[in-house]
């Protein structure tokens, strides 16, 4: 029984992705699979959700509005934050990314459901936009001399050949440990979660409680994860615009 | 409760070999997140969910959220601005207020002081001319008493004489003429 359920069920098992609508162009894969439902899924629930709460636009929101006009605050405050008033250009682009990960976060926290963002070339591709798009504004708004970012202030002329190095290797880093460090946290949660649910299936009776206790625990713990992941990436984000817009260390 | 650690215990190696197992399934493959063939889709959704995300969330959601706090907060700050006018102006009011109290008591006072001038000075007028008439009332008396007082004196003599006359005439039978009798008042008088 074990090892069928492991064929089955296995902690990996969720990670799978699975070609629901072989699709191809250009004799390229663009198969419609489960990864490609929940980022349609989350598309079409953020989209309806927004404009759904909005479409009162009452004075005096009600409860559906507030949540909408939470979300857009706390992305607001996060922007100005770090960017101050002048950085609120790339608002939209800056609340996408919060709000297309977070819900990515939150609908694999459904049980069956499959989490995008476990997904290495997914997160990588968001980390990559991310690092391209600020650097190229880095560059377009300060030309070469955005190369300055290397060299920080008031290091002493000796340690430059240590710094500068260091600098570049943690600037070219940058897109390789934002998307690590979203995938492993939720990959890890799902395989935890899975792994001791699947002990509540093979212990005996009496002995159930515990993995379920953990489970349960451990599922709170998760949502957490899923919202602070978000958050984090996107604090991030904004933290390399800034290096970007302002060249602030 | 320990019964159940010990079965907990005795179960440990069953589930390390179920997990190895489950892991063991996907070792042919490795991670399925690492399924190179798998990537191609991967990308080509997430940019076009993404982008279509982007456009709708900057474009038509993120506007109307922002056009609707932009206005809650113009519309406070304006109701705010009319609170702050109207303060202003009652407290204009008040003062104004204040002013013409204050305009209204010296006024009064000022009425006051005036009537009670004019009136002590209309009262002291009157006594004055009850004064002088009482005076002069008196001092007529006097005069009136002074003139009956000396006609009564004068009366006296005469009637003295008569007396005389009738006295003597009844006592002596004598009659005392009008000289003789003048004479001895006279010289009475005189003594």
């Amino acid at each position: 029984m074990a090892g069928h359920a492991a064929e089955n069920h296995g902690p990996m098992a969720q990670f799978e992705i699975k070609r629901l609508v072989p699709l191809e162009l250009f004799g390229y894969d663009i198969s419609f699979t489960n990864a490609s439902l929940f980022m349609v899924l989350a598309l079409v629930l953020i989209s309806g959700f927004l404009i759904l709460a909005m479409s009162g636009r009452s004075l005096v929101p009600g409860r559906i509005q507030s949540i909408a006009e939470s979300l857009y605050e706390f992305v607001a405050g996060i922007v100005r934050e770090n960017l101050g008033e002048e950085g609120m250009r790339y608002f939209p682009w800056v609340f996408s990314i919060f709000i297309f990960i977070l819900t990515l976060n939150m609908l694999g926290m459904i049980p069956g459901s499959f989490t995008v963002t476990s997904h290495i070339i997914v997160t990588f591709a968001l980390a990559a936009m991310v690092w391209i798009v600020a650097t190229l504004i880095g560059f377009a708004r300060h030309g070469v001399g955005y190369l300055k970012l290397f060299v920080p202030d008031g290091v002493p002329l000796w340690l430059m050949p240590l710094i500068v190095p260091i600098e570049i290797v943690s600037y070219l880093i940058r897109p390789v440990s934002l998307s690590v460090r979203l995938f492993a946290n939720m990959m890890a949660g799902h395989t935890m979660l899975k792994v001791f649910a699947s002990f509540a299936v093979s212990l005996p009776v009496f002995a159930k409680v515990f993995p379920v206790l953990f489970t349960a625990a451990f599922t709170g713990l998760e949502f957490l994860v899923a919202f602070l992941q978000a958050f984090i990436f996107t604090v991030l984000t904004c933290i390399y615009l800034n290096d970007a817009v302002n060249m602030h260390h | 409760m320990i019964a159940a650690l010990t079965v907990l215990a005795a179960e440990l190696p069953g589930i390390a070999t179920d997990v190895a197992e489950a892991l063991d399934e996907h070792k042919s493959g490795g991670l399925p997140q690492l399924h190179q063939p798998d990537f191609g889709p991967q990308l080509f959704w997430l940019a076009l969910t993404f982008v279509l995300l982007y456009v709708i969330m900057k474009r038509v959601a993120l506007p109307r959220i922002g056009e609707v706090i932009e206005e809650r907060k113009d519309r406070i700050q304006r109701d705010l601005a009319a609170a702050e006018r109207l303060k202003g102006e009652t407290e204009k009011a008040l003062q104004a207020y204040e002013k013409a109290l204050a305009d209204a008591r010296t006024n009064a006072t000022s009425i006051a002081r005036q009537t009670r001038d004019s009136l002590n000075a209309e009262v002291d007028k009157e006594r004055k001319a009850v004064e002088d008439q009482l005076a002069k009332k008196l001092a007529d008396a006097e005069t009136s008493i002074g003139a009956t007082k000396a006609k009564a004196l004068a009366s006296v003599k005469d009637i003295a004489g008569d007396t005389v006359v009738s006295i003597v005439g009844a006592l002596t039978n004598l009659s005392v003429s009008k000289d003789e009798l003048d004479r001895a008042l006279t010289s009475g008088s005189d003594k």
